[in-house]
C-alpha cells in the first residue's frame, strides 16, 4: 500500500541535502567545538556558520541564538528562565489557552512555584482579542507568551499588534514559532519579538535540535549547568551534526518559503473541493486562507475522531487529531475546546491535515477521496 | 465469508497480556490482516500520573511491533461506567455478588468494541479467551476451551449468534502452557507477564478499600440463623455466600462461613463448618436468560450447569418460562449458590447459554437469608 503522509505538523521528513550535510559533518568533523586544537576549531567553525545562518533567518544576531534540544526545551527555557530572572519585577505571566503543551504545562509548573498566569481565551477562529490582552496586562506582568501559528489549526495570532501593546511595558514578549517558522516571514526586529522558539524537525531538519532567540540584553536563568557553551546560557557539548543539518534545513526553507506557501494553500483548496464534490458534511476549524499555509483542521459531523484516525491509517493516509491520545484516552483537543467550548461536537470529530516536503497534488487527491469514502462508510 | 486470510481483516482485542498477544501472533501467522486494538475501560491514574492502562498499552505496542501489525487504542470508559460499573454497584447495594466480567463481555467487548471493529472494516473480532466457536449445520456453537482449567465460556454465556458469527477465539484449542510456550518461542515482550487476577478495574488492590470508595459501608451484627450474636461485620457488601476468610470468629471447632444476609436488618448470617446444611440449595430462579442459539433447547430439558467460574458441572433440569426467566432444579444439592453470579448451561462441550442467579430455593422453599 502506498502511504500518504499528511502529518508534517507532527514531524517532517529530513531533506536529502540536510542528511548529506549531516553525514559530511559526522564523517569529517567530530571535534568538540570547545577544544582548542584544530579538530575543535573545525567544529567551532561549523557551529558559528550555522548560528549565523539561523540568526539571520529571523533578522537576529549570533549572540541572540541559544541552541536547545528542540522546541520544548526552548519554550521551557523562555518561560522558566525569564520568570526566575525577573521575578523581582513581578510574578504575573500572560499566555493563551491555545498554546502547545510545552508552554501550557510549563506555565502550570510556574503557577505551582508561585507565579500567577492568565490564559487568554480565543474566538471561534482561534485568535485572541487584543482587548483581552490589554485588560490582562498588569504592572507586575513580566512575560507575555503567545503562540505564533497554532500547531492544530494553523491560526496565526496578531503578533505585531501584540508587541505594539507591550511597547513601553516592562513585560517581555515570547512567541512559540515552532509551527510557523519556515513558512511565514519572521523578522524579530520588525515584529517586536523578545524571545522566540523554533524546532528543526518541523522544517525537514533533524530531531533533537532547536533554538531559542533571546534579544540582546535580556537575562535568563540557565537550567543546565556545566561547561561554558552557548555563552554559559546552556551547558552541554553542542550537537554539531544536528546543528549543521538544522542550518541546512533553514537555508532550504528560507529559499522556498513563498513557493511552498502557494503550493500548500492550493492543497487546502483541493482538499476542500474534493469534500464538496464528495457531498460530505464538513466544516473548517478556523480560517483556511489566513492561517498557516500547511495546516488545516476540519470537523466532520457525525464521525468520531478515534474511528476516523484508525480508518485513515488503515487506508494508508497518515493524519492526526490535535489531541494527544495515550492508552486510549483521547482528551478533547484543548485548542478546539478553547475555540468552540467543552461540549462542542467539533472537539470530538476533527482532523488535522498538514502538508510538507514531497507531497503531491496526486497524493492530496487520493487522500481526499479516501477520506470521503471512509466518511460515507462511517456516517450512514 | 469465503475471503482469503490476507483479505480478511481481524481486529484483536489486546489487553497487554500474554493470551491476547499470542492470539494476535497466531492470526498473523495464519496470514490474516490483523489489527491490534487496546481497549481502555477504566482510569486508575494515580497522583504521579501512573496508570496501569498506560503500562499495559506499552506492552501492546511492544508486542504488535514484534508481530508486525498496526495497533490503536479505543476508549470505552464512559460505556463501561454506564453499563458495567453502575450495574456492579447496584448489585452490591442489593446485597448480591455480581459478575462484572460477564457484563463487560456482553455490553463492551462483544458489543461496543465489536461495533468499533466493524467500523474499521473488520470481518472478525478476535480475543484471547479460552473458548471455541464452531459452525455446525448453519449454526454457531460456542464450545468450552480445551484447557478445562482455563475455559472461559462461563464469562461468555450471554453471547449470541450475531456476535459469534464475527468472533474468533484462536486460543480455544490450546492450553495455557502451550500459549506461554508460543509466546516464549516468539520472544514476545509479554511472554513472562503475570496473568491478571481479580476484577479488571480493581486489579491487585484491596477489594474492601476499593468498594468503600463508591458505596458507604454499614457495619452491623454477625449472627447465626438462630440469632446468636457472633461478632460484627464491616458492611454486608464485603461478604459473599460461602466465604470463610475475614469473619474473625475464633474459638474451637469447625471454621465459620457466611451463609446469608439480611439487608433490611443489616445482619450477616454465619454458620459453622464447610458442609453446613444452610449453605446448600436445590433449585434457583434465573433471570436475563440468554441462549447462544437464540432459543432454548426446549421448554424443559436436562443439561449440566455451573453456578460459579471453575465449578465442576452439576446435573440440572431447566424449565424455561415465557418471561425470559428459568427455573433450574439441581440433581443434587449444591453448596453456596449465590445471587448475582451467573448460571451457565452446557450440553457436553457446548455452552448453551446462561442467566443471572436471582432467587435460591431449598426443597421449594425460598432461602430468604440468601437474598
Amino acid at each position: 500500500m502506498e502511504r500518504i503522509y499528511l502529518d508534517h505538523a507532527a514531524t517532517s521528513p529530513m531533506h536529502p541535502l540536510v542528511i548529506e550535510k549531516m553525514m559530511d559533518v559526522m564523517q569529517q568533523n567530530f571535534g568538540n567545538p570547545s577544544s582548542i586544537h584544530s579538530f575543535g576549531r573545525e567544529a567551532r567553525h561549523i557551529l558559528d556558520e550555522a548560528r549565523e545562518v539561523i540568526a539571520s533567518s529571523i533578522n537576529a544576531t549570533r549572540n541572540e541564538i541559544i541552541f536547545t534540544s528542540g522546541g520544548t526545551e526552548a519554550d521551557n527555557t523562555a518561560l522558566i528562565g525569564i520568570a526566575n530572572a525577573y521575578q523581582d519585577r513581578g510574578k504575573h505571566i500572560i499566555t493563551t489557552q491555545v498554546e502547545h503543551h510545552a508552554i501550557l504545562h510549563t506555565a502550570e509548573f510556574l503557577e505551582k512555584s508561585g507565579f500567577e498566569v492568565t490564559y487568554l481565551p480565543v474566538n471561534e477562529q482561534g485568535v485572541i482579542s487584543l482587548e483581552d490582552l490589554k485588560d490582562a496586562l498588569r504592572e507586575d506582568t513580566i512575560l507575555v507568551s503567545i503562540i505564533f501559528g497554532n500547531n492544530e489549526t494553523g491560526a496565526i495570532q496578531p503578533i505585531r499588534e501584540i508587541s505594539s501593546i507591550l511597547l513601553g511595558h516592562q513585560s517581555f514578549f515570547h512567541t512559540d514559532a515552532v509551527q510557523a517558522y519556515g513558512l511565514v516571514n519572521l523578522d524579530v526586529k520588525e515584529l517586536g519579538i523578545d524571545l522566540l522558539s523554533v524546532s528543526a524537525h518541523k522544517i525537514n531538519g533533524p530531531k533533537g535540535i532547536g533554538f531559542l532567540y533571546i534579544k540582546e540584553g535580556i537575562k535568563h536563568q540557565p537550567h543546565l549547568h556545566g561547561g561554558e557553551q552557548e555563552r554559559k546560557r546552556r551547558a552541554g557539548t553542542e550537537s554539531v551534526p544536528a546543528i549543521a543539518g538544522f542550518a541546512e534545513a533553514v537555508k532550504i526553507a528560507q529559499g522556498s518559503m513563498g513557493e511552498k506557501a502557494e503550493l500548500f494553500r492550493g492543497f487546502k483548496r483541493l482538499l476542500l473541493a474534493l469534500f464538496e464534490a464528495g457531498n460530505i458534511n464538513f466544516e473548517v476549524n478556523g480560517l483556511p486562507d489566513s492561517s498557516l499555509p500547511h495546516v488545516i483542521n476540519i470537523s466532520f459531523p457525525g464521525t468520531n475522531v478515534e474511528a476516523m484516525l484508525v480508518n485513515m491509517d488503515l487506508a494508508g493516509v497518515s493524519v492526526s487529531s490535535g489531541s494527544a491520545c495515550t492508552a486510549g484516552s483521547i482528551d478533547p483537543s484543548h485548542v478546539l475546546v478553547a475555540m468552540f467550548g467543552k461540549g462542542s461536537e467539533r472537539t470530538k470529530n476533527s482532523i488535522r491535515f498538514s502538508f510538507g516536503l514531497n507531497n503531491t497534488e496526486q497524493e492530496i487527491r487520493q487522500a481526499g477521496e479516501e477520506t470521503v469514502k471512509i466518511i460515507n462508510r462511517l456516517v450512514k | 465469508m469465503n475471503k482469503a486470510p490476507k483479505d480478511t481483516r481481524v481486529v484483536v482485542g489486546m489487553s497487554g497480556g500474554v493470551d491476547s498477544s499470542v492470539a494476535a501472533l497466531i492470526l498473523k501467522n495464519q496470514g490474516y490482516d490483523v489489527v491490534g486494538i487496546f481497549m481502555k475501560n477504566w482510569d486508575d491514574t494515580d497522583e504521579f500520573g501512573v496508570c496501569t492502562a498506560t503500562e499495559d498499552y506499552n506492552d501492546v505496542i511492544a508486542v504488535c511491533n514484534q508481530i508486525g501489525i498496526p495497533y490503536y487504542a479505543v476508549n470505552f470508559e464512559k460505556q463501561y461506567w454506564d453499563k458495567v460499573f453502575t450495574y456492579f454497584l447496584e448489585e452490591y447495594k442489593a446485597g448480591r455478588t455480581p459478575n462484572p466480567d460477564v457484563m463487560c463481555n456482553k455490553e463492551i467487548k462483544f458489543k461496543a468494541f465489536l461495533e468499533h471493529a466493524v467500523s474499521l472494516g473488520a470481518d472478525y473480532l478476535a480475543t484471547g479467551h479460552y473458548a471455541q466457536v464452531e459452525q455446525r449445520a448453519g449454526e454457531y456453537k460456542m464450545l468450552r476451551g480445551i484447557d478445562g482449567n482455563k475455559d472461559q465460556t462461563y464469562f461468555l454465556n450471554q453471547l449470541s449468534q450475531n456476535q459469534l458469527e464475527k468472533v474468533m477465539f484462536p486460543l480455544g484449542g490450546m492450553d495455557k502452557k502451550q500459549v506461554r510456550e508460543i509466546a516464549r518461542e516468539a520472544g514476545l515482550a509479554t511472554a513472562a507477564k503475570k496473568d491478571s487476577t481479580g476484577i479488571c478495574f480493581i486489579g491487585e488492590r484491596n477489594f474492601k478499600e476499593f468498594l468503600s470508595n463508591y458505596l458507604p459501608a454499614q457495619p452491623g451484627n454477625m449472627e447465626t440463623l438462630d440469632g446468636e450474636l457472633m461478632g460484627k461485620h464491616d458492611g454486608l457488601m464485603y461478604y459473599t455466600i460461602g466465604q470463610r476468610h475475614g469473619l474473625g470468629i475464633g474459638g474451637s471447632g469447625d471454621p465459620w462461613f457466611v451463609v446469608g444476609k439480611d439487608l433490611k436488618k443489616n445482619i450477616l448470617y454465619v454458620g459453622q463448618s464447610f458442609e453446613n446444611e444452610k449453605l446448600y440449595s436445590t433449585s434457583i430462579n434465573a433471570v436475563n436468560v440468554s441462549w447462544v442459539s437464540g432459543h432454548a433447547p426446549g421448554a424443559e430439558f436436562t443439561c449440566t450447569a455451573k453456578f460459579r467460574y471453575r465449578q465442576a458441572d452439576n446435573g440440572v433440569t431447566v424449565r424455561v418460562k415465557e418471561d425470559g426467566t428459568a427455573e433450574v432444579i439441581f440433581d443434587e444439592p449444591i453448596r453456596a449458590v449465590t445471587p448475582g453470579q451467573s448460571v451457565v448451561f452446557y450440553d457436553g462441550e457446548v455452552c448453551l447459554g446462561g442467566g443471572t442467579i436471582d432467587q435460591v430455593f431449598k426443597s421449594g422453599e425460598k432461602l430468604t437469608y440468601v437474598g
